[in-house]
């Protein structure tokens, strides 16, 4: 499986990403420059964190209007693997890839700190390696990370399964206390009704080794390339 | 040439811990008489158009497209016509 890693000016988690599929996944990884209108070769895509276009506008709003954003709508399209991270998930709502909005966190302040993330599905190319109703623990790093959809949308992302991680308290239970930017439904991360594109706040690539604080990102990774060999087999 | 002025505002459904929290301040500062605080965004955009009704027309779009998210956010313009 060969993964490529989007990067928008202004992304700064690119790196880290890259780094986490080389090393600690091991697997095959190339930066794709947001100019570039073609995705040839790759089978995952990674949208990192960072601050496109520096938030100008709305976080996410410029980033969507890149070239390069065609081809990954088209390769969501032919069901290829999408994963956007902080920043990259931004760019998934607005380029309406995912439904919902974000708004700034009700706190007003940039929430930087270790969360506990409860796994709501293990249906998923994203979170096939985990048990439902897992409790992990994920760094969080954002000032707009508030998540917003309307009544309609909300019960359809219930319906269909569509919430891959809440905020929750180191029991599981999603209580408020539990939320940093007041998402509703203390909701950290969406999949697309076809599962095969992941919006998430939290920051998997950097609790993806045990001496960063935590290995529970790279478990995401790893079930993206388990999922990708299995289709194959 | 038009002076399009764009007014982005959230929608109503929509809370705004921004507009709270200068509420919160003005109340604090002596002004008991405010009841709610909505802080939007102005966008100016000077453009050209054979007239008044296609230059709205296309900032209409482009403000759909791009300059407010209709998921969060509603939008009000005004064209003014520009001294040559």
């Amino acid at each position: 499986m060969r993964f490529g890693v989007v990067v928008f000016p202004g992304s700064n988690c690119d790196a880290d990403c890259y780094y986490v599929i080389d090393q600690v996944l091991k697997a095959a990884v190339e930066f794709i420059w947001h100019k570039e209108t073609e995705i040839k070769g790759f089978d995952g895509l990674i949208l990192p964190g960072g601050f496109s276009y520096g938030d100008y506008l709305r976080t996410g709003a410029i980033a969507r209007f890149s070239p390069i954003m065609q081809s990954v709508s088209d390769f969501a399209d032919r069901g290829g693997l999408v994963i956007g991270i902080c920043n990259g998930f931004q760019i998934l709502l607005e380029a309406g890839l995912l439904p919902g909005a974000m708004l700034r966190n009700n706190s007003l302040r940039f929430s930087c700190l270790p969360v506990n993330l409860k796994v709501k599905t293990d249906q998923s190319a994203f979170t096939g390696g985990f048990e439902a109703d897992e409790v992990i623990a994920l760094p969080i790093a954002h000032g707009e990370g508030n998540y917003y959809c309307d009544d309609v949308t909300y019960q359809e992302l219930l319906d269909f399964d569509q919430i891959a991680f809440t905020y929750c308290n180191k029991d599981g239970l999603e209580t408020p206390g539990a939320n940093p930017n007041g998402s509703r439904g203390n909701v950290a991360g969406i999949l697309n009704r076809e599962r095969n594109v992941l919006g998430m706040m939290p920051h998997p690539e950097r609790f993806s080794e045990g001496i960063l604080g935590g290995e529970d990102g790279a478990r995401i990774f790893a079930s993206m390339l388990k999922s990708f060999k299995e289709g194959l087999g | 040439m038009y002076t399009g002025q764009v007014f982005v505002t959230l929608k109503k459904a929509v809370l705004d811990p921004q507009g709270d929290t200068v509420k919160r301040s003005l109340h604090t500062m002596g002004y008991p008489e405010v009841k709610d605080v909505r802080v939007g965004k102005y966008i100016e955009v000077k453009l050209d158009g054979a007239t008044r009704q296609e230059a709205e027309e296309r900032l209409d779009e482009m403000c759909r497209k791009l300059l407010a998210n209709p998921v969060i956010e509603e939008f009000h313009i005004e064209i003014v016509e520009d001294d040559q």
